[in-house]
């Protein structure tokens, strides 16, 4: 156990030193989208923390706007740092799950998504709806970038940096909770609920704090994108993206830390690779995909090398036995 | 007055519309415990069928919607065939294999027939008439008993004939009904078609009213979601009772709720989407759903 445990730190510790060099390896247009990706990591990673406890959501990308808008309001009408504010936007994003967990709780499975997708859908038409303070459907400009004293993170390798150290943070911190006993807790509740309740434990506790966790790291991704973007808009956060992370998800995998980041990383990289040739086919692409990993590859990407260690083994075996026949 | 009558015109119009959509959604749910988010995009496959037929004068207005009940009627033969009938009774994986299919019928229809140009789609019956004072072009009053002549098909299929009873036997309890010598098989196709055909004719009907572009379904699917629900997931009856609750509520709430606030058309949606949730959280089954 202690074994595996340090090798997960060091698998995060390499995966961010690559991260580290990309500035010096890639131009700048390929930097933002590798920057985009980071921050699309923070989301599904979220996500699975809930996925864990059984529970598939539709509001995510939602949770994550809330993250966004606040930090972007907060900042801008108010003239507060980014560094207060976008850890606010978190806590904002948390505490709107603390106070509809109870209600979305109640719900379990389809009638869980279908729910959280009602809940999502109201808040995200709020940003479009009200003009104030949201900005309405032309969405909220004029974000302010970040900056400490008077560096500025405003060309694209800085904030690059910027989003690298809050990412890997995070990952580290929603690491620790997966091994904890809390994470193993939640994926106890997922495959065995009964069980875990007999057991004395408590379900719902458990499930509140998934979610309330999950919601606080989507409204940090949510604050690093808006400044980034110095635009918040509705459509940023709408069903298509929330589908996205979904797909990333599922494809990737839920049963381990990695299997969400395999996800984004696979198909973004495919993705960025194919761009010109795909075109606009790009969502029908990850459409297909989804449906061709759902049937091939149910475990997910995270399932693969435990999948190929059997093929060889079954290769091996049978090599064996046609060389004793 | 003549507010309060054009909104409750246009609410029964939408009343009628929500009801071909939910009764449809639920219909599939009912039959094969499948959540098909797709359900959206065989609606705007239907107006698509219209624009391509009609409006480019190859076939006449009926005959048009008929084509798109057709055709979208295959491609959810083909999906229940393809993806619905390995997943039946997996509502999650079911539910996120429909997700694919979105992207699928978005994109090839975006890319076929392009995004930016508006899809102009000439009235097919002209005029309107004048009910004091509140104007109802015909082309949106001819929707209503169209609509009311298909959700009375469909109830006489289900009641009357035998493959509609094997359809509600299956509904209910599927092992029985596998027992008295039902093929589930058969009944889902079956079901997948009606419900299908059901969103392509909604579509065709709309294509004249609506804008029609490849990203229409999503409200429609919303729309369809949030009446299934409060219906009660299932049930073709609480699908009927809230569809009138929800046209109604979007008509009134776009007419009269002030401008200066947020956006009409938005808020009406807003209530819609925090009355499904709430109902969710209170009622999981619904007005008139059977227990969960």
């Amino acid at each position: 156990m202690v074994r595996k445990i340090k090798g997960g730190y060091l698998g995060l510790a390499v995966l961010f030193a690559m991260l580290a060099a990309m500035p010096f390896i890639i131009g700048e247009y390929r930097l933002t989208t590798v920057l985009m990706m980071m921050i699309w990591v923070i989301v599904v990673v979220s996500y699975r923390l809930l996925a864990t406890t059984g529970e598939f959501s539709l509001g995510h990308v939602v949770v994550m706007g809330i993250g966004a808008y606040s930090s972007a309001i907060m900042s801008r009408n108010m003239g507060m740092s980014f560094w207060v504010t976008a850890p606010l936007g978190g806590l904002i994003a948390a505490g709107f799950a603390a106070a509809t967990a109870r209600p979305l709780f109640r719900m379990k499975g389809m009638y869980f998504l279908l729910g959280s997708f009602a809940l999502g859908e109201a808040i995200r038409l709020c940003f479009r709806g009200f003009k104030e303070p949201f900005g309405g459907e032309g969405g909220f400009w004029y974000v302010p970038t970040p900056s400490i004293g008077s560096f500025i993170f405003s060309d694209t390798i800085s904030y690059f940096y910027l989003v690298l150290g809050v990412t890997a943070a995070c990952l580290f911190i929603m690491y620790r909770i997966d091994q904890s006993r809390i994470g193993k807790a939640m994926v106890a509740i997922h495959s065995q609920d009964s069980l875990c309740e007999s057991l004395g434990i408590n379900i719902l506790g458990y499930k509140t704090l998934a979610y309330i966790t999950a919601s606080f790291f989507a409204g940090i991704a949510g604050a690093l994108l808006g400044h980034y973007m110095t635009t918040v808009s509705p459509p940023q956060f709408a069903i298509g993206p929330m589908l996205l992370v979904l797909i990333w998800v599922v494809v990737g995998g839920t049963n381990t830390f990695w299997g969400p980041i395999a996800g984004v990383f696979t198909l973004y990289t495919i993705q960025e690779t194919l761009r010109g040739v795909l075109v606009e086919w790009m969502p029908m692409f990850y459409g297909i995909i989804l449906i061709a990993m759902v049937f091939a590859l149910p475990g997910g990407l995270e399932s693969l090398p435990a999948r190929i260690a059997e093929w060889r083994k079954a290769r091996r075996e049978k090599l064996a036995g046609t060389g004793a026949g | 007055m003549e507010l309060a009558l054009q909104q409750a015109l246009n609410g029964a119009l939408l009343s009628v519309f929500y009801a071909v959509m939910a009764i449809g959604f639920t219909l599939i749910f009912g039959v094969m415990g499948i959540v098909n988010l797709a359900h959206g995009e065989l609606y705007m496959v239907g107006a698509y069928v219209v624009w391509l037929t009609y409006a480019q004068g190859i076939l006449p207005f009926p005959l048009a919607v008929l084509a798109g009940a057709g055709i979208v009627a295959g491609i959810g033969i083909g999906m229940e065939r393809a993806l619905f009938r390995p997943m039946r009774g997996n509502v999650l994986m079911g539910a996120i294999l429909s997700v694919g299919m979105i992207f699928i019928l978005q994109v090839f229809v975006a890319t076929t027939w392009h995004v930016g140009l508006m899809k102009n789609i000439p009235p097919a019956i002209k005029g309107s008439v004048e009910m004091f004072g509140a104007i109802a072009p015909w082309q949106r009053l001819v929707v209503i008993p169209s609509a009311v002549a298909l959700i009375g098909g469909l109830w006489w299929f289900l009641r009357r004939t035998k493959q509609g009873q094997a359809l509600r036997a299956v509904a209910q309890d599927p092992e029985a009904a596998t027992l008295q010598g039902i093929s589930i098989d058969r009944v889902g196709i079956i079901a997948m078609a009606i419900a299908a055909a059901l969103a392509g004719v909604a579509g065709g009907l709309m294509a004249p009213i609506m804008r029609v572009d490849p990203y229409m379904g999503h409200t429609a699917l919303i729309m369809a979601l949030m009446v299934t629900i409060v219906g009660g997931l299932g049930s073709i009856e609480g699908a009927l009772v809230a569809s009138f609750i929800y046209g109604f509520l979007v008509a009134f709430v776009t007419g009269y709720f002030p401008k200066e606030i947020a956006s009409p058309a938005t808020m009406a949606i807003i209530i819609g989407a925090l009355l499904m949730f709430i109902m969710l959280a209170v009622r999981p089954r619904g007005i008139l759903g059977r227990g969960t």
